[in-house]
C-alpha cells in the first residue's frame, strides 16, 4: 500500500529533495554541528575538553546543573499527575466547561515564556504580588526562589503529557474498563491494571518530551528566578552569562551538554514511536 | 482543577487586570511608546514572514517526507524536531555560530533585523510540518489517481485535490508557529543584541519594563501578546472541530 502511493519520480521530486536538504542543513543541521565542533575545539589550541573540565570543577557550575536537573524532574512529576489527572477527566466524564477547559490546557504552548514569568511574579511576587506577601509572611517566597522555577517550568511544559495521553485514552475507548467493573475490580484497582497499561507508552512519550522542555526552559525562568549566583541561576541562564562575559568557550560547553540531552530525549522519542508502529 | 487555577489562570488574569488598572488610556499609551510600537511592529513583521515561508517549506518538507523515499530520510525526521527540543537559549547560540561574527559563510547578521526573521524561522519550523505530516499520510492515494486518470495534471491534482485537504492542517500549524513568533525569547537574546528601533522584540521590550519596575507597561505588552495566544487557541480549537467532523 505504502509503495503504491508514491508518485513516479519526476525532476520536480528531486528538486524539492534537494531544497528540502538545503533549508534544514543551513538552517539547523550546520548551526547544531559547529556548536558540538566549537565545544570541544579551540582556535589555535585544536580539540580539548578543557571547557568541560572547567564547568565539572566550577561548583556555581555544578550547582547551576543541579538545580537545572531539580526543577526539570519535579515539575515532570508534577505535570505527570496532573497531566494524567486531567486527560482522564477530559476524556471520561461531562461536565459544563469542559471545552473551554480542554482548549486552555494548550495556551500555554502559545503564550510567550516572558509572559509566563511575567504573570507568575505578579501573583507571587514577593513586594506587591497577589498572595506573595501573605507567603512570604508564611514563610513560604516563591519567586526569585525554587518553587517560583518549578512553577514556571512547569507552566511551560503543561501540555505535553496530556496532548500525548487524550488521543490514546479517546482510541482505546471504556470496554475493557466496564468489563473489570463488572468483575468486580476496584476504580483503583481498574487505573492501576487497565487503564494505565493502556496508555503507558503515551505517558513515557510525554514524560520525556516534558523533561526536555523543562530542562531547557529559559525566558519564563528568567524572570522568575532573579538569576542569583550559586542559588537560583540555572544552566540554560548560565549559558547566556557565560557568552555575555566573553566566555564562549564556557558558553559552547554547557549549551553543548544541554544540546545532547535534548537530542537524546528526541532520538528516544524516535525510536519509541519506530517501534510502536512496527507493533501496530 | 485548583492546580491548574493557582498555575495558569489565575496569573494570566493578574496581567489583563494589571495591564487595565490605569484604563484604556494608559493601556493605550504604553503600547504606543515609540520604542515600544517599534518592537511590537517589528514583532508581527517578522512572525507574518515566517509564518509564509513555515507555510510554503513546512508543506514542502512534509510532503518530502511522506511521499519521497530516500538515503537519510529518517535523519531529516530527527533533524525537523530539534528546534523543539533544543532550549531557546542553545538555539541563539547555535544560529550565532553559523550566522554571527565568526560565520564560516561569510554571513554576519548577528545584530541585525535578519537575525529576528532567521530565529523565528528556526524555532517555529516544526509546527506546519508536524501538522501537515499526519494528513498528507492519511489521504486517499484513490482520489489522486481518479484525478490524474480523468486527465488532471500533477499540478491541477495537487491544486485541486490534495491542497483543499491540507488545507485546515497548514491553518493550524500557521497559527501555532505565528503565535509562537510573536512571543520568542530565548532564541534572539544572543544574536540580535536587542538594540531599540533595530531589532528588539517585544518580548524584551516586556523583560525591560520589569527590570525597570514598570509592572503596568509589561502587562500591556503582556496582555496583547496574550490576546494573541488566546486568539490562535480559537482558531485551533476550530480548525480541530472540523478536522474531527470531516473524519
Amino acid at each position: 500500500m505504502a509503495e503504491t502511493r508514491r508518485a513516479p519520480r519526476t525532476p520536480l521530486t528531486y528538486v524539492l529533495r534537494v531544497i528540502v536538504i538545503g533549508y534544514l542543513g543551513l538552517l539547523v543541521a550546520w548551526p547544531v554541528v559547529l556548536v558540538a565542533w566549537n565545544a570541544f575545539h579551540v582556535p589555535d589550541v585544536g580539540f580539548t575538553t578543557e571547557a568541560f573540565t572547567e564547568i565539572f570543577n566550577d561548583p556555581q557550575m555544578m550547582h547551576a546543573i543541579q538545580l537545572t536537573c531539580v526543577a526539570a524532574v519535579v515539575a515532570t512529576l508534577i505535570n505527570l499527575l496532573f497531566g494524567v489527572t486531567i486527560s482522564l477527566l477530559l476524556v471520561r466524564t461531562e461536565f459544563p466547561g469542559k471545552r473551554l477547559l480542554s482548549a486552555m490546557i494548550d495556551l500555554p504552548l502559545s503564550v510567550s515564556p516572558i509572559v509566563v514569568g511575567l504573570a507568575l511574579v505578579l501573583v507571587y511576587g514577593g513586594r506587591d504580588g497577589w498572595f506573595g506577601p501573605t507567603l512570604e509572611s508564611a514563610g513560604i517566597q516563591i519567586i526569585f526562589s525554587t518553587p517560583g522555577i518549578i512553577m514556571a517550568t512547569a507552566f511551560v511544559s503543561l501540555p505535553l503529557v496530556i496532548r500525548e495521553v487524550i488521543p490514546v485514552l479517546e482510541e482505546i475507548g471504556t470496554e475493557q474498563e466496564q468489563a473489570a467493573a463488572s468483575l468486580g475490580a476496584g476504580s483503583w484497582q481498574i487505573f492501576w491494571r487497565i487503564t494505565l497499561p493502556g496508555i503507558k507508552w503515551a505517558v513515557i512519550y510525554g514524560v520525556v518530551l516534558t523533561l526536555a522542555r523543562s530542562l531547557g526552559e529559559f525566558g519564563a525562568v528568567k524572570v522568575v528566578s532573579g538569576n542569583v549566583l550559586g542559588q537560583t541561576r540555572t544552566a540554560t541562564l548560565a549559558v547566556e552569562e557565560k557568552y555575555l562575559n566573553f566566555d564562549q568557550q564556557g558558553a559552547y560547553a554547557v549549551a553543548f551538554l544541554l544540546a545532547s540531552v535534548s537530542v537524546i530525549c528526541i532520538l528516544i522519542v524516535f525510536v519509541l514511536r519506530a517501534r510502536g508502529a512496527r507493533v501496530r | 482543577m485548583l492546580w491548574f487555577s493557582l498555575l495558569v489562570l489565575i496569573p494570566l488574569v493578574a496581567v489583563i487586570i494589571t495591564a487595565s488598572s490605569g484604563g484604556w488610556s494608559a493601556f493605550a499609551d504604553q503600547l504606543t511608546n515609540e520604542q515600544t510600537a517599534s518592537a511590537i511592529l517589528l514583532t508581527i513583521r517578522a512572525a507574518i514572514v515566517v509564518t509564509l515561508i513555515n507555510v510554503v517549506i513546512g508543506t514542502v518538507i512534509a510532503w518530502v517526507l511522506v511521499r519521497d523515499k530516500f538515503w537519510g530520510k529518517g535523519l531529516l525526521e530527527v533533524i525537523i524536531d530539534i528546534p523543539f527540543a533544543l532550549p531557546t537559549i542553545v538555539a541563539g547560540l547555535v544560529l550565532l555560530s553559523l550566522y554571527g561574527a565568526e560565520s564560516p559563510l561569510g554571513l554576519h547578521w548577528a545584530n541585525t533585523s535578519t537575525s529576528v526573521y532567521l530565529a523565528l524561522a528556526f524555532v517555529t519550523l516544526p509546527f506546519v510540518v508536524r501538522m501537515v505530516q499526519p494528513v498528507l499520510e492519511e489521504l486517499d492515494a484513490d482520489v489522486e489517481e481518479a484525478a490524474a486518470s480523468l486527465g488532471a495534471s500533477r499540478f491541477t491534482t495537487f491544486w485541486r485535490i490534495i491542497l483543499p485537504s491540507l488545507t485546515p492542517a497548514i491553518a493550524a500549524g500557521a497559527a501555532l508557529s505565528f503565535a509562537r513568533g510573536m512571543g520568542e525569547y530565548g532564541s534572539l537574546v544572543l544574536l540580535s543584541g536587542n538594540l531599540p528601533f533595530k531589532s528588539e522584540v517585544a518580548s524584551v521590550r516586556i523583560l525591560s519594563a520589569i527590570e525597570n519596575d514598570n509592572p503596568e507597561g509589561a502587562a500591556a505588552i503582556a496582555a496583547m501578546l496574550l490576546a494573541v495566544s488566546l486568539a490562535v487557541i480559537v482558531v485551533l480549537d476550530l480548525v480541530q472541530r472540523r478536522m474531527v467532523r470531516r473524519g
